[in-house]
């Protein structure tokens, strides 16, 4: 059923890796400065990649249109990232450079990921730096006055930049002000509070979208020569994850299903270090940032079912499991080799806290250490969070972590430029799939989201732009009053069902089905009851949701509604792709493949290739094509953090 | 735990606004204070009644969406805490318990517990920004930074926009709000250049938008979930000042 497809052209440039993207960049076509502000942008997002965007296009001289789902651009969720941005710089001459962040970056993705692309980001790494700073961005300092660095999981070097335990914040709000630069020039129109619910294709190419206005629930239209999204990406769809609760794949879905193929959809991250599930009531499960176990030893009582408090089990009787397993790497193991070891040990009946799902990440040793002064100075607002959620302290007693679902390597698929396969429909960040593979090294989300914001999409889209001159269409054309009327339609769809359950409900069990099939370990049996669980979830979703108010009007269960909708469809391309992907490389595990020592065993053979999913109508089962990977400059090997 | 609920509704910008009255059972102390709203929404729309609307987002108090005012406090009782990190184990079990929108002039209600605070992007908008161009910038090492004001820089930045400052004043002014962005971006030498621009235009803005002016009541500073010190406003002030004749 899959087919290697040549409508999958990733158009990577010729030449050594080193030299692509400048190839590239000379050999782009470009559009005369004269006749940039000719040309509609329309941003959809306004996180670290839309939002850089939106202000570098408009300070190109294009006329941009932004919108965000938020009451403000500088809400976007980009702002929750805690512990840093990579960047090659080598300022602290540890032996760091652009190829050996590529190489790191490669391998962390288990080599599910395009080379160039790769290479152009950890190129790209260090001029984002240099912006950030000059926008503004207090990143920490050494006394000297020079940029302060620390160390991440899965990287033997110090190149992480960060501000407090709140890089992402400050990374936001210096994309932030650069766009609200461009609103005070009047180059950016910004449309907050505005939900895309369509994409709008004229002639096969895309050339609008359509919005529901949230504060009014009326549906608006705007036209533009090129679309990008920038909406991030889909661990919602889990019900309980560390995104925040409007994050959705609605507009992601809405291009997918106008024939945008969707890449490794079943390439999810769950995060090793998150307060762990409690009950029925929890909203979302919150993040302590990675950053932690640079000085946090993770472990659980050598005795199954210990209920002693942690302070009266003596160290002999401790399992340092990620140190035991992984001495090289130890507790700052990558991301997916960390999440599967606490499930392990859990499963095993080694787990504490009330539901035995919990490991401890321990600081006792630190303060001995380095006093808890400088411990305070290094994790004070997560350790006071810790302490605000959970009443414990963890400055006295370890803190208590379990892997949550947190980030979507899958996404759009794109081609180098970051083309969808929708002609002028373009997307960035984590809303595309591009440079992580199977699985995201830690503080490089960041770094793509800007990369692909300041840098990658305003350069690569006048190669597209320049082909395509304005042709005078305005949002008067009939294409875009019938996908009003699809999204009108659509909404009084879900109104009228008036069932007997909440959407909540439903989107807790939709997350319960995925969390067990689609989670930390994946078996054939298990994705293929949950793609049948799914689908009848889905019809009883249609026959029985009950929402409450109306459409025109600010009505929250309405979008969270929309949402759920769409979720319940992206779960199962989840489950199929998870299904159809016979090894298990990165966060993509399957108890079926394994070495003997429990870690995922790739086949590179037969799978060395993204699988991008083509849309086939409602209720048929979608089209895999695959790209092939090609490694020149790395040799594929056999993971190891040992 | 169970609770009284004393909550503001109100259908739109222009309709009148009530509290009604609603009882929530089965509240665990560890949830947090929208999970708790949450709870009452599953309730209202199982008995097919009108959820009650708030905004929130990241839940982890850094987004600065939402934004209570919990019997007469902004964000409740606790000191450095946002209302979505605030947890029902601070209230007795069996009370009463308020809650209403930030109210101001410049945060006009949307619905129920929604307001409109557009009004901190336009203040943003009128100079919140250090002018540079994409790709411009120089090495990020070609200026060095003391550290002490690299942090100081930072403990205005930590700024997450919520408007609890301005619930909080009596006047309803935004002057930490502006006060915090013009003291981080002051403070770094590449911000020096727009300094006394950036500071007029921001004020003007902020006047502009129906926020009253700053008596020193100290208000904001206490409900800040940053806790940003009041100092800012005193910066914001002499550079206001001395750039309007011409000193800056």
């Amino acid at each position: 059923m899959s087919t290697n497809s040549t409508r999958l052209d990733a158009r990577i440039p010729d030449g050594n890796l080193q030299d692509k993207w400048s190839n590239h960049k000379g050999s782009i076509k470009l559009v005369n400065p004269a006749n940039k502000r000719k040309y509609k942008v329309i941003v959809v997002g306004t996180g670290l990649a839309g939002g850089a965007a939106a202000a570098t296009l408009a300070e190109l001289g294009y006329n941009v249109q932004s919108f965000c789902i938020q009451d403000s651009p500088r809400r976007a969720h980009s702002v929750a990232a805690q512990g840093g941005i990579n960047a090659a710089k080598n300022y602290q001459n540890d032996g760091d450079s652009e190829y050996r962040l590529f190489y790191d970056t490669i391998k962390g993705g288990d080599y599910r990921a395009r080379e160039a692309n790769v290479y152009r980001l950890a190129q790209l790494s260090t001029s984002i730096i240099d912006q950030c700073v000059a926008a503004g961005v207090p990143f920490a300092r050494e006394y000297g006055g020079t940029l302060a660095n620390r160390s991440f999981g899965g990287a033997q070097v110090s190149r992480t930049f960060y501000a407090r335990g709140q890089t992402g914040q400050q990374l936001l709000l210096g994309a932030y002000s650069g766009l609200m630069r461009q609103v005070d020039a009047g180059r950016v129109e910004l449309f907050s509070r505005r939900e895309m619910l369509e994409l709008v294709m004229v002639e096969g190419r895309a050339r609008g979208i359509i919005c529901r206005n949230l504060v009014t629930g009326e549906v608006e239209k705007y036209a533009a020569d090129a679309v990008c999204i920038a909406t991030g990406g889909y661990s919602t769809v889990f019900f309980l994850s560390t995104m925040a609760v409007n994050c959705n794949a609605s507009a992601i879905w809405r291009c997918y299903k106008h024939g945008a193929m969707f890449g490794n959809p079943c390439f999810t991250q769950i995060h090793p270090t998150c307060l762990p599930q409690s009950g029925k009531d929890q909203s979302k499960l919150t993040l302590m940032s990675e950053s932690l176990r640079n000085d946090g030893r993770v472990w659980v009582p050598k005795t199954k079912g210990d209920k002693r408090p942690p302070q009266d089990i003596p160290e002999s009787e401790r399992d340092y499991y990620l140190e035991r397993k992984y001495p090289a790497f130890g507790n700052l193991a990558p991301r997916d080799i960390a999440s599967r070891a606490a499930k392990e040990v859990c499963d095993a009946g080694y787990g504490v806290g009330p539901t035995g799902y919990s490991v401890y990440l321990d600081f006792g040793e630190a303060v001995d250490r380095l006093g808890e002064k400088t411990i305070r100075e290094r994790y004070g607002n997560l350790f006071s969070m810790y302490h605000e959620i959970t009443d414990e302290d963890p400055y006295r007693q370890p803190m208590r972590i379990y892997p949550a679902p947190h980030y979507t390597m899958g996404g759009l698929w794109v081609d180098y430029n970051l083309m969808t396969t929708v002609p002028g429909l373009y997307a960035l960040g984590e809303a595309n799939f591009s440079d992580h593979g199977a699985n995201r090294l830690g503080a490089s989300a960041l770094m793509q989201g800007l990369a692909d914001g300041y840098f990658v999409l305003p350069t690569t889209i006048s190669d597209y732009l320049a082909e395509h001159r304005p042709d005078g269409l305005t949002a008067d054309d009939a294409a875009f009053d019938a996908s009003m009327k699809q999204v009108s339609d659509r909404t009084q769809r879900l109104l009228s069902v008036n069932g007997k359950k909440t959407v909540r409900e439903y989107h807790w069990q939709l997350g319960r089905i995925l969390w067990e099939e689609v989670g930390m370990a994946r078996h054939d049996k298990g994705l293929k009851s949950a793609i049948s669980d799914i689908q009848s979830l889905r019809q009883d979703f249609w026959n029985d949701v009950q929402i409450g108010g109306q459409g025109e009007e600010f009505n929250k269960n309405l979008e969270f509604a929309g949402r759920v909708a769409d979720f319940l469809e992206l779960g199962e391309l989840m489950a199929r792709d998870a299904l159809e992907r016979k090894e298990s490389c990165g966060g993509h595990f399957r108890t079926e493949y394994q070495t003997d020592d429990g870690e995922a065993l790739r086949n590179d053979e037969d799978f060395c290739h993204v699988a991008a999913w083509e849309y086939q109508g409602e209720d048929a089962v979608p089209a895999r094509h695959t790209e092939s990977l090609d490694f020149e400059n790395v040799k594929l090997s056999q993971r190891s953090y040992k | 735990m169970k609770f009284t609920l004393n909550v503001w509704r109100q259908e739109g910008p222009t309709a009148s606004g009530r509290f009604e009255d609603y009882q929530v059972t089965d509240i665990a102390p560890e949830m947090s204070f929208l999970e708790m709203l949450d709870a009452l929404n599953e309730q209202l729309v199982q008995q097919g009644k009108r959820a009650v609307e708030f905004d929130s987002d990241c839940r982890e108090g850094i987004c600065g969406t939402c934004g209570l005012v919990i019997n007469g406090k902004a964000h409740g009782p606790k000191q450095a805490c946002t209302t979505c990190e605030l947890r029902m184990r601070h209230y007795s079990d069996g009370s009463t318990i308020t809650v209403e929108p930030f109210r101001a002039t410049g945060f006009p209600v949307i619905r129920d517990l929604v307001v409109d605070r557009s009004a901190f992007d336009r203040i943003i908008a009128a100079g919140g920004y250090i002018s540079t161009n994409t790709g411009s910038a120089p090495d990020a090492n070609a200026i060095p930074i003391a550290k002490a004001i690299a942090e100081k820089a930072m403990d205005s930045a930590a700024c997450i926009g919520c408007g609890a400052c301005v619930a909080a004043c009596p006047n309803a002014s935004a002057s930490l709000f502006v006060g915090a962005k013009l003291n981080q971006l002051s403070l770094l030498p590449q911000g020096e250049a727009e300094r006394g621009r950036r500071a007029v235009r921001m004020v003007e803005q902020m006047d502009a938008e129906g926020f009253g002016n700053c008596s020193n009541h100290g208000e904001c500073e206490a409900a800040c979930p940053k806790e940003i010190s009041i100092k800012v406003i005193s910066r914001m002030r002499r550079d206001a000042l001395r750039a309007s004749f011409g000193r800056l």
